[in-house]
């Protein structure tokens, strides 16, 4: 994406991105609405997963590690579609910042490190925290790149589309990869 | 019962965490996501003092799974996190891991420890 958003670092609300700091002036209401009808919405989504799937304080806290690393794997991937396709100024905030962010949390991750080191069960509390790292980040990239693709290939069938003047298979670096430029 | 108060403490913490984030990068121009690691800090912090202190199922699901729940995030720590990696800025997104896990365990500790202390 060729646009200043390529200079975001924050998914949720980027001062630097033109379109993200005019928005709560611009329609206040309906910024925080959606925010907090989202994250309504993607908590009561958490709160069904960690109910089908409890723990014990020394077992693997499976149902947040899932949640966080399926809300990490989707937001690489609605970034990556906001970067390449017109969206309605809510649509960042309702998934991105309301129903990803409600969905995802860092207290409960925090806390089940805690009380897994608290009952004694170290070697859990390190493989949950590193498994979250590991899991979360890849699939922020995975998100990223499969979402890519697919945009890719919904360009090449229909050209004009998207963006066009791309080779087919070679997504746009500075839509992707802004740091490449903003680096150095 | 639970369900509406877990959407309630939600609809508050998510907005929350938008407007804090604005308001901390508001004030400074760095790329570390200072205004993600404040949420983050803060909810792990409230986490801890809730299950720390003996409440009824209801605050947790209120205060706990709903507001600290949506107030904290993952996805965008993660977003950033390989964002500023991507942009080179390598330190700042191993920084960026480091700090936001040492400081939020050690928020939840906190927070724990100071209920369970203040609770007798």
């Amino acid at each position: 994406m060729t646009s200043p958003s390529s200079r975001r670092v924050d998914p949720d609300v980027d001062l630097r991105v033109p379109a993200d700091r005019g928005e709560l002036a611009a329609h206040p209401a309906a910024v925080l609405g959606v925010v907090a009808a989202g994250g309504a919405l993607g908590a009561l989504a958490r709160a069904g997963v960690q109910a089908a799937l409890p723990h014990s304080p020394t077992g693997f806290p499976w149902s947040t590690c899932t949640v966080n690393v399926t809300g990490c794997l989707l937001i690489g991937a609605l970034m990556a579609v906001l970067g390449r396709r017109r969206a309605g100024p809510l649509v960042r905030p309702l998934l991105g910042v309301g129903v990803l962010g409600g969905f995802t949390t860092f207290s409960a991750y925090a806390m089940d490190v805690h009380r897994a080191l608290a009952a004694g069960a170290a070697g859990t509390a390190l493989a949950y925290l590193v498994a979250t790292l590991v899991g979360g980040l890849a699939a922020v990239t995975a998100g990223d790149a499969l979402a890519g693709r697919l945009l890719d290939r919904a360009d090449r069938r229909r050209p004009g589309a998207g963006r066009g003047g791309r080779g087919p298979g070679r997504p746009d670096p500075a839509a992707e990869r802004p740091g490449r430029r903003d680096a150095r | 019962m639970s369900v509406l108060l877990i959407a309630l403490g939600a609809a508050l913490g998510a907005p929350l965490r938008y407007l804090t984030d604005r308001a901390v990068q508001a004030r400074h121009g760095s790329r570390f996501p200072w205004g993600t690691l404040t949420v983050n800090v803060a909810g792990s912090l409230l986490l801890g003092v809730v299950t720390g202190v003996p409440t009824a199922p209801a605050v947790t699901a209120l205060v706990g799974t709903g507001f600290c729940g949506a107030l904290t995030t993952w996805s965008t720590f993660g977003y950033e996190t390989v964002r500023l990696a991507r942009a080179g800025d390598r330190r700042f997104a191993l920084a960026n891991v480091l700090v936001s896990v040492v400081a939020g365990l050690g928020a939840a500790t906190l927070g724990f420890a100071l209920a369970r202390a203040l609770a007798g």
